[in-house]
């Protein structure tokens, strides 16, 4: 069947030229994709003395670089960074936004993972660094890192999102930013370490006990109250990241993992563990990561990051090279279980069609979706629809600002909407 | 389960790993190898204060103590009179957080005033956080409470008077993905 396209498979079967998403099995269309304006550099941008022919190139011809005892990018990709911002006085209170544009598949490297951190990042000695476990429990403990090494694990494909991530999208105007710069708080990763049920077991949890007071060993020394019930049910020691011990960035030498929940709660460089019967009420659980509602009332533990997806090609920043047949290409997740179902749409939301889910389809992961598009040239919207395996269907933005407001800041997953113009210029727009 | 957790538990006695229940409802076998920590060494760790006031250390402080240190340790970021500068602000009107523009500051928004006081002895100045005694962190909370017209000017902030204080907006929170006990 590869290769045989007939008239009626390239018939559209959504308003704008959308293409059935079976095509991108057959494997018999060549799907162009939008081209980052300046992404990497090429050949031509680098001077040469005597141009060099593709055919024959120099490197085929002298011994190549050195061993390298860890490996970085190609030179060539050495634009593909997190972009960093919000940075404020002091240095270490600020972020890095994960640049979701230049990425593929589902993991992201651990160099491009988000960061949120409020006080900088510490330079912990792992031989120093300790885990303890007190409060409501039978034994309080203390673990040094390398017992925790010891002890069985387990690995899960999971995202973490910022609770703040895409908070620009309850500002009234749409922000033009390349999409990872207004929506790239969070990551996804191959998170490795121990169940704590284990160790929570261990202790001996009293039954008076309902919380868990979660502190990194920042220097901010932050802290967040837990259900107990999440920690036992299928939150983790993370100690190990894509493979190798986590980034210093992203707790070293160990952080909690507590899977599809904002990212405040997943506390890096994790130090103690306090069984309580209440929570602390800590200032990033009251006076931040809480949503001021337009009633004056405020949601509060809003831990769960609900369904959300968006097109990362073609975005803001890319450019489309005139009609032809494109790959839309995108990203979605949801806190409460696997995505079910995403819709892309290029007539802004009149018409839906359903994309293609890339195996492997994982509980609290990035699926990665593929719609085959043929575009005409003309202006067009596009937008992706994420549905969990709940039911929970993302939102339109008029949908969230009429129940949220505007203030809440926190937990924005309204369907995002790309305008293409007759150039080929993609800009972000409501609608 | 509570067989599961009894075997684990006389396992445990006579050799040093155990059977742990997985979140899956399955056992692992699980070395133990948590060392058990002494009442001082729990005591030594624990920095958590709780909005009913367990945790908070001895001390005190009033509002004009704390104003001096503000100026000298703070205002430089939360501006002179917590307006705001490079960060947020911490006072303002003790007005309802509503629709248009919301006050967002200590006595318009925050529910406990325990939580001040936690806040700036884990995590306050930036530069060297830890760094101030518990009678200085009282006397900074008395300030802020004051400011944000919470407290009076001259009430004393201590670990039996701050769990007391009535924050304004302490009835302001709904809780979506926890249960909130009656
Ligand atoms: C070098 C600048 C700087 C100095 C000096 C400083 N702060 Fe801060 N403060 C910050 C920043 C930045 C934040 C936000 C941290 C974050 O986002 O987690 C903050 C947050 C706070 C907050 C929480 C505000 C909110 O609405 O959540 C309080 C309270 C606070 N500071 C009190 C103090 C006090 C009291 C002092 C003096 C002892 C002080 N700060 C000194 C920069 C500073």
């Amino acid at each position: 069947m590869a290769g045989k396209l007939t008239d009626a498979d390239l018939k559209p079967v959504a308003g704008g030229g959308l293409l059935d998403r079976r095509l991108l099995l057959k494997g018999g269309i060549v799907l162009a994709s939008a081209q980052a304006a300046a992404s990497s550099l090429s050949a031509a941008d680098t001077k040469a003395a005597s141009p060099i022919e593709p055919s024959d190139p120099p490197w085929l011809h002298a011994t190549g670089g050195p061993f390298t005892g860890y490996g970085t990018p190609s030179k060539f990709e050495k634009y593909v960074v997190r972009n960093i911002g919000g940075n404020r006085t002091p240095a270490g209170d600020g972020v890095s936004w994960t640049p979701l544009e230049d990425l593929e598949g589902i993991v992201t490297p651990s160099g491009l993972h988000f960061e949120r951190h409020h006080d900088g990042v510490p330079d912990i000695d792992p031989a120093l660094h300790r885990l303890v476990i007190h409060g409501l429990v039978r034994k309080p403990l203390e673990f040094k890192i390398d017992d925790l090494l010891r002890y069985p694990m387990q690995s899960r494909f999971l995202f973490i999102e910022c609770g703040g991530n895409s908070n620009a999208g309850w500002h009234s105007e749409p922000i033009q930013r390349p999409v990872g710069a207004f929506h790239g708080l969070v990551s996804c990763s191959e998170w490795t370490g121990v169940p704590l049920s284990i160790l929570l077991d261990e202790a001996g949890v009293d039954s008076a006990a309902s919380w868990v007071i979660a502190e990194g060993a920042d220097a901010g020394l932050l802290n967040v109250s837990l259900p107990l019930s999440k920690l036992t049910d299928d939150a983790m020691l993370g100690l190990y990241q894509n493979g190798e011990r986590l980034r210093p960035e992203n707790g070293y030498p160990l952080r909690l993992i507590v899977p599809g929940w904002e990212g405040i709660t997943n506390v890096k460089w994790l130090r103690r563990l306090h069984v309580a019967d209440q929570p602390a009420m800590t200032r990033n659980e009251t006076a931040k990561y809480t949503e001021l509602l337009p009633s004056g009332k405020a949601r509060m533990f809003t831990f769960v990051m609900d369904a959300k997806s968006l097109i990362t090609s073609p975005s803001p920043g890319q450019k489309m090279y005139g009609a032809n047949v494109y790959e839309i290409r995108g990203l979605a997740w949801s806190g409460r279980g696997k995505i079910a179902k995403v819709e892309v749409s290029a007539d802004g939301g009149k018409t839906w069609a359903e994309a293609h889910l890339q195996d492997p389809v994982l509980a609290q992961c990035f699926t990665r979706f593929r719609a085959p598009w043929a575009w005409d040239g003309k202006p067009a919207v596009l937008k992706s629809r994420a549905t969990d395996e709940t039911g929970y269907v993302q939102p339109e933005r008029d949908v969230l600002v009429k129940e949220r407001g505007r203030e809440g800041y926190f937990h924005y997953n309204a369907i995002v909407c790309w305008a293409v113009d007759e150039d080929g210029e993609i800009t972000h727009v409501y609608a | 389960m509570s067989t599961l957790r009894h075997i684990a538990v006389v396992i445990a006695l006579v050799a040093p790993f155990g059977v742990a229940r997985a979140a899956d409802g399955g056992n692992v076998v699980a070395p133990r190898l948590g060392k058990p920590m002494t009442a001082a060494e729990v005591t030594a760790w624990n920095r958590t204060i709780f909005p009913d006031g367990r945790g908070l250390p001895p001390g005190h402080g009033t509002a004009e103590e704390g104003r001096i240190l503000y100026a000298e340790k703070c205002a430089r970021c939360h501006g002179a009179h917590g307006e705001g500068a490079t960060a947020e602000d911490l006072i303002g009107a003790p007005t309802p957080p509503t629709r248009e523009d919301p006050n967002k500051t200590i006595g318009a928004y925050w529910p406990f005033a325990t939580t001040i006081f936690d806040f700036i002895s884990r995590s306050m100045p930036p530069a060297a956080p830890g760094s101030l005694s518990a009678d200085e962190t009282y006397a900074i909370t008395a300030y802020l409470l004051a400011a944000n017209n919470v407290i009076s000017q001259d009430d004393d902030m201590n670990d039996k008077t701050l769990p007391k204080v009535e924050m304004p907006n302490r009835n302001g929170f709904i809780w979506i993905d926890v249960k909130k006990p009656k």
